[in-house]
């Protein structure tokens, strides 16, 4: 799996009320959710950004609420895979199971600036900042987590394997 | 001899669960015995259900879907995911908690829907709670709670596990929330991510079933996966005439290995308060004292119990809020309610200016029950400060006990509530 696009970079503790915001969850839409993704963090995020870029962010990604709204948002916003420090552990779950593409690769958040043009080989486990030449290494999908994010989350998955 | 070490809490309740020798780090797929959803995310679980052809869930007696978040329904879109849930609720024989029975993290326990030495997985966060009554209980995403509800199991890793011990005795008007916060301005919002906290000492042995659920319920907000807390004499009575099924108590093995371990002497530990917008950003309460706030909120399934309505009556009672603030106050459940009607908890915090808002989440998550303005200043029982979280990002969320919160809106201001307590003028 291969992702090239525009980095967005943001700090730590980017928590779920800031990725989709509570009065938001009238509805389960992606397409209605992706238009207030991240909204009270950075008001310009969904008008920038453009199909296939990637969110760059420092430790404990996504903690806070339990929501899967928060990754199906950043997913249907056009975000084509998430690069952070590290993870909140509920989240990481989340991501997984709604078929949106998480490496955690802490050289490469450092070696990345908001605006970078990045290309990212999922399969291989390498992340390169076109934009700077260096290249950094994250770990590879494993392939169940790789045949559930191509499927586009866990449900798929599953519909795809009972062949229904 | 033999040299196997013991195991934690959460090592016993998962061996017990998957039918293996569960050690941190294991891989395990495990049993789980309730599975719970509220308004936020059931809908997306109901979804995932229709999508994977699942029609009916494991156990109907196990599954239990909450309207709580947004209840009753502030907006239409809601509205229509209340009748879902409704509908689910008929369709599988799920147990269906309708809008002003109360926050999912009290009706769960109040209801005996699970006992000690559980393991249950909930679609919330805060699903951590019941750690307080010995049961493994952890909050997933919708998708994990849907393939829960349809097969009665989920996959797990074994987390390692922080114990976590509180040593001494709590000051007066210091309280539970002021133990939890300690814990996370000393080891941050991502200070125990995917492990398990064990609580423990004598701090703990004192404290109410009440108060400690409100140290459980913040396990999540360390990025801890369970907050665990022994079964004792005081859990079982707490369970006597609530249990569905009998307490099966786990207590850690005496040689348990554990990944970490803290030691807090809690003799020193004052009120505490989180300052927005995060959670760990926590100061004792002189560093903010003076703070202007427009308004209090007690309530949320951290402070919303019984003995928190206590707490703050007994300052309320016969003073006035200030005439700048709003007081909001949301007890858990629907028992709560009426248990503080029938205590006079509720006329003393309604004279003093309070407005009652109906049994369940109020306004912590933004969605009704009182958004605060631009520039205003909240001081509230809840778990959480960050950016918008009351459904303003311009607004500014500060944390504290419910002592903390009845002391702030008397003055307007963020007020040490010690004043109340031993030779104050309470």
């Amino acid at each position: 799996m291969r992702f090239a696009g525009t980095a967005h970079k943001y700090g730590r503790d980017i928590d779920t009320d800031v990725i989709i915001p509570a009065r938001y969850l009238n509805t389960s839409d992606p397409a209605e959710l992706a238009k207030h993704c991240l909204e009270d963090l950075d008001a310009g995020f969904v008008s920038k950004v453009r199909a296939g870029d990637i969110l760059v962010a420092d430790e404990n990604f996504g903690c806070g609420s339990s929501r899967e709204h928060a990754p199906i948002a950043i997913k249907a916003a056009g975000v084509s895979v998430v690069i952070a420090r590290s993870f909140a552990r509920i989240f990481y779950r989340n991501a997984i199971n709604t078929g949106l593409p998480i490496l955690e690769a802490p050289e490469a958040v450092d070696g990345i600036s908001d605006g970078d043009r990045v290309v990212v080989d999922a399969d291989a486990g390498t992340i390169i900042n076109e934009t700077t030449g260096r290249s950094f290494t994250a770990q590879a999908f494993p392939p169940f987590v790789k045949d559930i994010i191509e499927s586009g989350g866990l449900v798929e998955s599953v519909r795809a394997k009972l062949g229904s | 001899m033999s040299t196997i070490p013991g195991k934690t809490i959460a090592e016993r309740i998962f061996s017990a669960h998957s039918g293996t020798d569960a050690r941190a780090g294991d891989i395990v797929v495990a049993d789980v015995d309730f599975v719970m959803g509220q308004d936020g995310t059931t809908p997306l679980a109901i979804r995932a259900l229709e999508n994977m052809g699942v029609t009916e869930v494991f156990d109907p007696a196990k599954v239990a879907v909450v309207m709580d978040h947004s209840s009753p329904s502030p907006i239409e879109g809601v509205s229509a995911l209340h009748t879902m849930m409704r509908e689910f609720g008929k369709k599988t024989g799920a147990k269906v908690y309708d809008v002003g029975c109360g926050v999912c993290h009290q009706l769960i326990p109040e209801n005996g829907h699970v006992v000690p030495g559980d393991l249950m997985v909930g679609c919330d966060s805060h699903t951590c709670t019941y750690g307080a009554v010995n049961v493994f209980s952890t909050g997933v995403g919708s998708t994990d709670g849907a393939a829960a509800m349809a097969a009665g199991k989920l996959w797990f890793k074994v987390p390692d596990t922080m114990r976590v011990t509180y040593d001494g005795a709590l000051q007066p008007g210091v309280f539970s929330k002021d133990l939890v916060l300690a814990l996370a301005g000393r080891i941050g919002a991502d200070g125990a991510t995917y492990m398990a906290l064990e609580f423990d000492g004598p701090v703990i042995d004192a404290l109410s079933v009440d108060a400690r659920m409100t140290i459980s319920n913040m396990a999540i907000e360390v990025g801890a996966k369970a907050g665990l807390m022994r079964a004792d004499a005081k859990t079982l009575a707490w369970y006597e005439g609530r249990g569905k099924r009998a307490p099966r108590p786990v207590d850690p093995d005496a040689d348990a290995i554990y990944a970490e371990s803290l030691v807090f002497d809690a003799s020193a530990i004052g009120p505490q308060v989180a300052r927005p917008h995060s959670v760990d950003n926590v100061s004792p309460i002189e560093d903010v004292a003076g703070t202007r706030v427009a308004q209090g909120f007690i309530g949320t399934c951290t402070n919303g119990r019984l003995e928190d309505l206590k707490i703050a009556a007994d300052i309320l009672r016969g003073r006035k809020v200030h005439p700048d603030v709003r007081l909001i106050v949301a007890p858990a459940s629907k028992q709560i309610l009426l248990d503080a009607m029938e205590a006079g908890y509720i006329r003393d915090l309604v004279e003093a200016g309070a407005v009652l808002v109906t049994p369940g989440c109020g306004p912590c998550v933004g969605t009704h029950n009182g958004v605060p303005s631009d520039g205003e200043n909240v001081i509230s029982t809840a778990n959480r400060n960050f950016k918008g979280r009351m459904g303003n990002s311009n607004a500014f969320i500060y944390l504290g006990s419910p002592a903390t919160v009845a002391a702030s809106v008397i003055e307007g201001a963020i007020t040490d509530p010690r004043k109340y307590f031993s030779g104050g003028e309470g």
